[in-house]
């Protein structure tokens, strides 16, 4: 075999995880479509009947990418978390460290499959969402390259985090604490412009922000920042995770003894 | 005959400050299947794991079949099969699908007929759409070894590959192994079955506490520190051993009852008959003799005894 890329292993961790992800239909597919209707029941009837919409649109499809998003970002986190660290649980990570692959091949392989599982549910979710209201999408390629640009970042994302964990809690730690609370603190159910101007200003740091403010204006042309700066913040978060899986594989960091 | 494998200056101490290796120098040579023999915690898997990629080294480097293990990783790696010590499988994928995903991880097309071919081999053909969860602890270890066959190896490490596997099986596994080295793949295995090493290797290498303290032709070294001993029944019980007796270096066993005689069988002349003629002279009689030779497993735990000793 010689120097070029091992695109037979890249094609074998993605074939694994995808056939992990077909075996838990249920858990990874069918429970977060449930998960987010039940969100846009709640919130999109009973409270949209109160707020019948902000900025010009419809509470009920103002919300949608908000809880796309919220889907992508818990979703792309555990399920690429999950990949890498079960293989180091169970030891069969052995075979991936003594194998002829790349870090770069193996973070292809794992993040790709996260990847493409959140965006089939990330577009699962905006087609059930349909059902419930009206939508519309003022620019479906930037929408669709929000959705695959964050389920990719995000991914990478969990791929640091399912190394660095070392038990299942801090696997889903990172999730549950971080994750969650700073998509519904980043405008999931409403508009930044809303809050006291401090408060604005407090919600530029949250990274979420970006991401779906930048979401939200691919369907309706409304956003709290500019869809520039969305994607230039999405792009800086993921480099910032490809230098981290980068400095991982180079150091061994809780790979390698 | 050329290596395959060649370590020079390695060694490894782990983040805890503990020393697993101190230096290592050793060649496998191309088609033999060297045993790996130490107690446990010497460094076995260690050093296996250092070759295959597993845990990084400290100092010194090894060549595969040419390739540096760091600056050509991918050469080096994609010859080697390692079958590790854990049965350490997936739980939910088939028996082939597990197969078939190393041997693309390492890099090599698809090809039903040769992991059929293995898995039939290794008796796993009926096996093959089982969720590997289901099956035994011996089942698994084949798996693992068909693992590492999955993408035609040169090299096949094989880390205690027969612990906890039962003696059908066991038989079964050597046969493969044979075949292996019949077919040019160099094995380089580990084992507490020091009966397996006597019987299936070429060489015999010795690890204690991160040194290779001895590296040896099978033979020759069963010949060089194979001791034989003589032991005669005596009729009558001797109080010591008789000064005249003295150049025999005898030694008096079960209350007098026994005279022990150590003699090195390579050794032009053993001294068998002119201590038997000596006794004769003396009228020391005896009810029976017999011989004993040592065993593989004598020779180890006296070698990792004297080194023990030395390095205390």
């Amino acid at each position: 075999m010689n120097q070029a890329i091992n695109t037979h292993a890249i094609i074998a961790i993605y074939k694994f995880e995808m056939a992990r992800t077909l075996r838990t239909v249920w858990q990874s597919i069918v429970s977060p479509v449930i998960s987010t209707s039940l969100y846009f029941v709640v919130f999109g009837a009973a409270i949209g009947s109160r707020i019948t919409e902000i900025e010009g649109i419809p509470y009920g499809a103002f919300i949608v990418p908000g809880l796309i998003m919220l889907m992508l970002l818990t979703q792309s986190t555990m399920n690429a978390s999950f990949g890498i660290y079960f293989p180091r649980f169970t030891g069969t990570i052995y075979e991936l460290l003594s194998a002829p692959v790349s870090s770069f091949e193996i973070a292809c392989g794992f993040v790709g499959a996260a990847a493409t599982k959140s965006i089939i549910l990330g577009l699962i979710i905006l087609a059930t969402s349909w059902l419930f209201v009206p939508m519309q999408i003022a620019h479906p390629f930037w929408m669709l390259g929000f959705l695959v640009l964050t389920a990719i970042t995000f991914s990478l994302f969990g791929f640091i985090i399912g190394i660095w964990a070392d038990g299942f809690e801090q696997l889903q730690i990172i999730p549950l604490l971080i994750i969650t609370p700073l998509t519904f603190l980043g405008g999931t159910f409403y508009s930044t412009h809303v809050l006291p101007p401090f408060w604005q200003t407090v919600t530029l740091f949250n990274p979420v922000v970006y991401l779906i403010s930048g979401f939200r204006w691919a369907f309706f042309e409304v956003s709290d920042v500019s869809p520039w700066v969305s994607l230039a913040m999405t792009l800086l978060f993921m480099v910032m995770c490809v230098v981290t899986i980068w400095w991982i594989f180079k150091s061994g960091y809780r790979l390698k003894k | 005959m050329p290596s395959i494998i060649s370590i020079n200056g390695l060694s490894k101490t782990y983040a805890s400050g503990f020393q697993a290796l101190k230096t290592i120098n050793l060649d496998i040579k191309r088609g033999e299947i060297f045993a790996l023999l130490g107690p446990n915690g010497a460094g076995k898997t260690t050093l296996i794991g250092i070759i295959c990629g597993i845990v990084n080294a400290s100092t010194g480097t090894v060549q595969v079949d040419g390739h540096d293990i760091i600056d050509d990783y991918r050469a080096a790696r994609s010859l080697i099969g390692l079958v590790p010590q854990e049965l350490t499988t997936d739980a939910f994928e088939t028996v082939w699908d597990t197969v078939s995903f190393s041997r693309g991880l390492f890099g090599k097309p698809k090809n039903p007929a040769y992991i059929e071919k293995i898995l039939k081999e290794l008796s796993l053909w009926d096996k093959k759409d089982n969720k590997i969860l289901t099956l035994s602890g011996g089942m698994k270890r084949r798996v693992l070894i068909a693992k590492a066959l999955s993408h035609e190896p040169q090299v096949l490490f094989l880390d205690e590959p027969t612990a906890g596997v039962d003696v059908e099986l066991r038989k079964d596994m050597w046969q493969v192994v044979r075949n292996l080295r019949d077919a040019g793949v160099t094995i380089i295995l580990t084992t507490h079955y020091i009966e397996e090493a006597e019987d299936m290797a070429d060489r015999i290498g010795v690890i204690s506490k991160g040194e290779i303290i001895l590296v040896e032709n099978k033979v020759e070294l069963m010949r060089k520190l194979g001791k034989k001993q003589l032991t005669l029944h005596l009729q009558k019980p001797l109080d010591a051993v008789p000064a005249e007796l003295a150049a025999h270096k005898l030694e008096l066993a079960d209350n007098g009852n026994e005279l022990v005689f150590t003699y090195d069988t390579s050794a032009e002349r053993t001294g068998v008959t002119a201590l038997l003629s000596d006794l004769a002279r003396l009228e020391i009689r005896f009810r029976d003799l017999q011989t004993t030779q040592s065993s593989l497993e004598d020779i180890f735990i006296g070698l990792v005894h004297n080194s023990a000793g030395a390095a205390a």
